[in-house]
């Protein structure tokens, strides 16, 4: 059977099936006495980054919008377009790096790096495979909650540093947003932590493991756990700045946002953190609530389904499919829903999610106590 | 990880916490000190998690970084007069000053050299911190932490209060 050899496919890894045995090997690799590993193991999320921006997050996108509103998107370059994003990538590399004459130079360049290092910094804790996980912590899901506030410092720099009216009110709009919505955010990913009873990513993906596949995971353990898994699906899309909450960046009344006065590569890295963010919130949704790397197809009699497509590669290419099925779901959003106001979006943040998010909080805690 | 790896990474994060603790000190332009509090804060988390306290130093980047920084930010970037680095407080002690600031050194100093063995604790901690944490703070401490909870309680509700709206009919 071909498909029960795929489970055990580690082999010309030479790593073994064990949990967060690459990784480990990996950081355990020395080159000239210099840990050459640990810079592997930081670089395969930024690859990873990069290629599924290219291809995904740019193409896809432009695609995807175009099918909805029934246009053909890109299709001038190669086929289909396929190779429009490799285009515009020699594009924006030759394009001339402007820096305003009025701008805050030190801040204007540093601001889309650290704005990219808080979105890249949470991928550290995200378990990408049973075999691969960046830093095993025991505070994992909580790291990932709290790193967003460096993003939200890069994203105060480059606004401000840009010397714009519409730059600063964008990352003001985009902070206050931020700042808010993780409020409700982090009390749904508690009522999944309460659950697990850690905040150990890979602690809490391998209690959504059996042989029944998705009924294991979080979201159908619990009657009440859909309510802070939609919570969190909303809040994230405010996270990331994501239409229908997408007011920072609101092309008709502030042309960019905080990155109006951004040209060539310093947009270019803006918008890998837009990407890497929104994968990071699907991964950490997959996660918490869908059960990570784990397969959700269940045994069924003697088909072992969750046997044969349970193991380390598979489990890599679970998590980025329910990770790319919840950027699908984000990207199909923003061409629906039209954008809210400013305070329609802090009411439905403080008067309607933040209210069930306790809600849900309460009752999930009744019910992991009293649990039949 | 080797010896040497920890101590080279711990050096570095040392440095860019005292470098940029430094800057924010001497720099004479408000917002770029504001900004470098985040590196100050950030090596002071790195270096939390060389002590082994992983949770303190998320907290403390939740906390410091994500609350405390952020809001400072805000405040200094209404300011009118931000990049007048000219501004000067009036009152100006240098002498008091000087010697405060010799005495405080001083003091640390003493203590760190006269200090000469660090206290170990008698137990040590098994299993995940986290647990431990939630544990004593639902049980040993759970009388300060209710009125912490209290105090801020009561800030939000002050806060709330004064933000509040008033409508032009009532």
């Amino acid at each position: 059977m071909s498909t029960m050899a795929l489970s055990q496919f580690s082999i010309p890894f030479l790593m073994g099936n064990s949990l967060n045995a690459w990784s480990d090997a990996l950081a355990g690799f020395y080159l000239f006495g210099l840990p050459l590993g640990l810079v592997i193991l930081a670089a395969i999320p930024l690859v990873f980054i990069a290629l599924y921006s290219l291809t995904y997050g740019v193409y896809g996108e432009r695609k995807i919008s175009a099918f909805m509103q029934d246009r053909l998107g890109p299709m001038e370059v190669g086929k289909w377009g396929i190779l429009q994003t490799i285009a515009d990538i020699l594009k924006l590399l030759q394009k001339e790096d402007i820096v305003p004459a009025s701008a805050d130079k030190f801040l204007f360049v540093v601001g889309p790096g650290i704005l990219f290092v808080g979105s890249f910094l949470a991928f550290a804790v995200l378990p990408f495979s049973s075999a691969f996980i960046g830093a095993n912590l025991n505070v994992g899901l909580f790291f990932a909650i709290g790193i967003v506030a460096i993003e939200v410092v890069g994203i105060l720099a480059a606004g401000w540093g840009s010397n714009n009216k519409w730059s600063l009110y964008g990352a003001v709009r985009s902070v206050a947003q931020i700042v808010s919505y993780e409020i409700p955010a982090a009390i749904a990913l508690l009522c999944g932590a309460m659950m697990a009873g850690t905040l150990d990513m890979q602690k809490i993906t391998m209690l959504q493991s059996g042989a029944y596949g998705f009924a294991h995971f979080f979201l159908f353990q619990s009657p009440i756990a859909w309510l802070p898994f939609l919570i969190y699906f909303i809040a994230s899309l405010a996270e990331v700045n994501r239409a229908p909450f997408d007011i920072p960046e609101a092309e008709s009344e502030l042309v960019a946002g905080y990155f109006t006065e951004y040209t060539g590569m310093k947009f270019a890295v803006i918008f890998l953190a837009e990407y890497g963010s929104m994968f990071m919130v699907s991964a950490i949704i997959s996660i918490v609530f869908l059960g990570g790397w784990n397969s959700p197809l269940p045994n069924l009699g003697g088909f072992a389904l969750n046997d044969w497509t349970n193991g380390p590669v598979w489990g890599a290419f679970w998590i980025i499919t329910k990770g790319f099925f919840f950027i699908f779901v984000q990207m199909w959003l923003r061409w629906t829903l039209p954008r809210l106001r400013v305070d329609q979006l802090m009411y439905l943040c403080w008067k309607v999610l933040t209210p069930f998010a306790f809600i849900s909080f309460v009752l999930t805690a009744i019910w992991e106590v009293y649990r039949p | 990880m080797s010896n040497t790896t920890y101590t080279v990474i711990f050096y570095l994060f040392a440095a860019i916490t005292v470098c940029s603790a430094a800057f924010v000190v001497f720099t004479r332009n408000v917002i770029y000190s504001a900004f470098s509090l985040l590196f100050t804060f950030f090596g002071a988390a790195a270096l939390y998690v060389f002590l082994s306290a992983d949770f303190i130093a998320v907290t403390q980047v939740v906390v410091y970084v994500g609350g405390i920084l952020v809001l400072l930010l805000f405040g200094v970037m209404f300011t009118n007069s931000i990049m007048q680095t000219g501004q000067k407080s009036e009152v100006l002690h240098i002498i008091p000053g000087t010697l405060l600031l010799i005495a405080m050194i001083g003091a640390m100093l003493y203590t760190i050299y006269t200090t000469h063995t660090w206290m170990p604790s008698e137990t040590m901690l098994q299993g995940s911190i986290v647990e431990r944490i939630g544990f004593e703070t639902m049980s040993r401490y759970v009388l300060p932490f209710e009125m912490v909870s209290i105090l801020l309680l009561a800030a939000l509700i002050g806060a709330a209060f004064l933000a509040r709206f008033d409508k032009p009919g009532k």
